[in-house]
């Protein structure tokens, strides 16, 4: 038997090229690593409880019958209707620094006259950005010139804390790159954060990825679990089939890869001169979970979603020891408008991590640092906001080790490697890349990203 | 297959394609992505559907002819005029 396609990976990319695939009719296997799914945006069961791994939100809400949006789109080409992803809207979340601090909503006036208030001076540069944003074609996959964000955003706005103000969120939730954001990116971001907005499915990511597994296999689709892609096989330039870690071989017509660009190109047997010539991404995070025996709001805690920096400018960077707390996001999985609230109170908190520091701990001296870096963050989130460690029932952290050893990300690169491979090509004819190293990212960009690669490389 | 069940192929492919839209009301003469919010992900749909429905490959030079839903009917009718209405 011969696949016509074999998707690797079922995060959410791969489900969705999996999706479109066989709804046409092609013979596609996903196959899976993990026993789970979800990837980067997975869920774990610990003590009766189900956490999600990556959802603190989703990005690009846009209201019911709104079909050109990203979520319109990424609805229609599944064939789901918006009922079915039963998404809640956020309340209210706030990007706060030291001196200033603005908030937003689903609707962007209401943000535009935040920023009026905080920042008067700029009102007119920041509404002239937006307007270039608007603007923009971010969705163009042909590779123009390099841009990045920082000259464009000093050509409109002269004050350095409100630039840092609008990265913050639109770095921590898509940025593979230290420092700066490719312009396109930025766009990309700014939309779906500011211009759309944030919501949350009633019943986490694990519905929305068993809806998506369950759409797959009704539609034909072949999903194996827990059997990674060992090779790659790939001669000539051409690949034939996929050996898997139980030495399964599959025959197949084609690969549509999610596990990310220079992960793919690893498992090329025999290996392709390209192999360890590529830029990996750098960029990780450690998060705690924190449930508590009150509703946050009950705490003093009644934001959807707060980034904060606590240091005058903003730096997203590596940080130089295991994480930065002077800057983070903080989650309240409670505050969304919920049809019926949550049995328990969720924080989560969220900074930026250093998977070689972490990577290089011994096993003893990685548990004790987890319970250090948690302290120390909280000790640093409490310097604006109420302390809540009283009303902790259960805790529990993750690193960049652990986003390594799930999702096989190379040091644990939330956003994958900070050059994009829009076309989805690689140097091997019928192997494409689909997910977090094309372009675009998050859960509605990861999906979008399955879309467009099946129809581009493989529906034609 | 006659005309009007050539039209009717054509609103189920609309029905499962866009499901949140309301076709019953199209106008045969007026582009369908002006009626109906269609883009060009959702035309490679169609050209898709008709391809799994029907075996019918449109090739990309004639996607012109399904811009309106009597373009469509004019298209596809001689193509599937020796075909029974099976599967729609
Ligand atoms: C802590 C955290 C918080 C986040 N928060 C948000 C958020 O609030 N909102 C948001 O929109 N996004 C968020 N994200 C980002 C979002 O999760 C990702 O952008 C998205 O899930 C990426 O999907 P993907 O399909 O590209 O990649 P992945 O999900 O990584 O999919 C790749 C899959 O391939 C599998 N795989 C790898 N190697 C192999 C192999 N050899 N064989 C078989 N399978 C293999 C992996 O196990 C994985 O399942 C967050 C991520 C993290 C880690």
């Amino acid at each position: 038997m011969r696949y016509d396609t074999i998707v690797i990976g079922a995060g959410l990319s791969g489900l969705a090229a999996g999706i479109r695939l066989a709804m046409f009719d092609k013979k596609v296997c996903i196959v899976e690593k993990h026993v789970e799914l979800g990837g980067l945006n997975s869920f774990y069961v610990r003590k009766n409880r189900t956490f999600d791994v990556g959802l603190h939100a989703m990005t690009n809400f846009t209201a019911k019958g709104v079909r050109s949006s990203p979520l319109g789109k990424l609805l229609k080409q599944l064939r789901f209707s918006h009922d079915d992803f039963r998404l809640c809207q956020q309340e209210i979340s706030e990007v706060r620094f030291p001196e200033k601090s603005f908030r937003f909503t689903n609707d962007f006036e209401f943000m535009r006259q935040e920023v009026a208030e905080q920042f008067p001076d700029q009102i007119d540069g920041f509404n002239k950005l937006a307007e270039k944003i608007l603007a923009f074609d971010e969705l163009n996959l042909d590779d123009g010139e390099r841009l990045l964000s920082q000259p464009v955003l000093e050509s409109f706005i002269s004050d350095p804390v409100l630039i840092d103000m609008l990265f913050c969120p639109l770095m921590y939730y898509g940025n593979a790159r230290e420092g700066d954001m490719d312009f396109y990116q930025f766009v990309i971001m700014f939309k779906s954060i500011f211009i759309e907005g944030f919501s949350k499915p009633e019943g986490g990511m694990h519905y929305i990825l068993h809806l998506m597994a369950e759409r797959f296999k009704e539609l034909g689709g072949e999903l194996k679990m827990g059997n990674g892609v060992k090779t790659i096989n790939a001669s000539a330039g051409t690949v034939g089939s996929v050996t898997l870690e139980n030495e399964e071989e599959l025959d197949t017509v084609a690969v549509l890869s999610s596990m990310g660009y220079v992960e793919t190109l690893n498992r090329c047997q025999p290996e392709l001169a390209e192999t360890g010539t590529c830029e990996t991404g750098q960029v990780s995070f450690m998060e705690s979970l924190f449930v508590v025996d009150k509703e946050p709001r009950e705490l003093g805690y009644d934001r959807s979603i707060v980034f904060f920096s606590t240091q005058p400018r903003f730096n997203y960077k590596v940080p130089a020891d295991l994480i930065d707390i002077s800057s983070g996001v903080l989650c309240c999985s409670n505050n969304f408008k919920y049809p019926k609230p949550l049995e328990e109170g969720l924080i989560r908190l969220t900074n930026l991590a250093s998977f070689d520091k972490w990577d290089s701990l011994p096993r003893k001296d990685y548990i004790a640092a987890k319970k250090e870096w948690r302290g120390r963050a909280l000790e640093e989130l409490f310097t604006f906001s109420p302390d809540f460690r009283d009303n902790v029932v259960f805790l529990d952290s993750f690193t960049p080790k652990t986003i390594k050893r799930y999702t096989g990300h190379i040091n644990g690169a939330v956003y994958g490697s900070p050059e994009k491979i829009k076309n989805g090509k690689t140097p091997v004819k019928n192997l494409y890349i689909c997910g977090t190293d094309q372009g675009f990212l998050g859960i509605i960009g990861a999906t979008l990203s399955g879309i467009s690669m099946a129809n581009l490389h493989l529906l034609r | 297959m006659t005309i009007e069940e050539v039209r009717q192929i054509i609103l189920n492919i609309l029905a499962d394609i866009a499901p949140d839209e309301d076709i019953s009301s199209i106008d045969d003469n007026t582009k369908l992505r002006d009626q109906i919010d269609l883009d060009s992900m959702d035309f490679l749909d169609i050209v898709m559907e008709l391809r799994k429905r029907f075996n019918i490959e449109v090739p990309e030079k004639d996607y012109e002819h399904l811009a309106t839903m009597a373009g469509c009917v004019s298209y596809l009718t001689p193509l599937l005029k020796n075909r029974p209405l099976a599967s729609s």
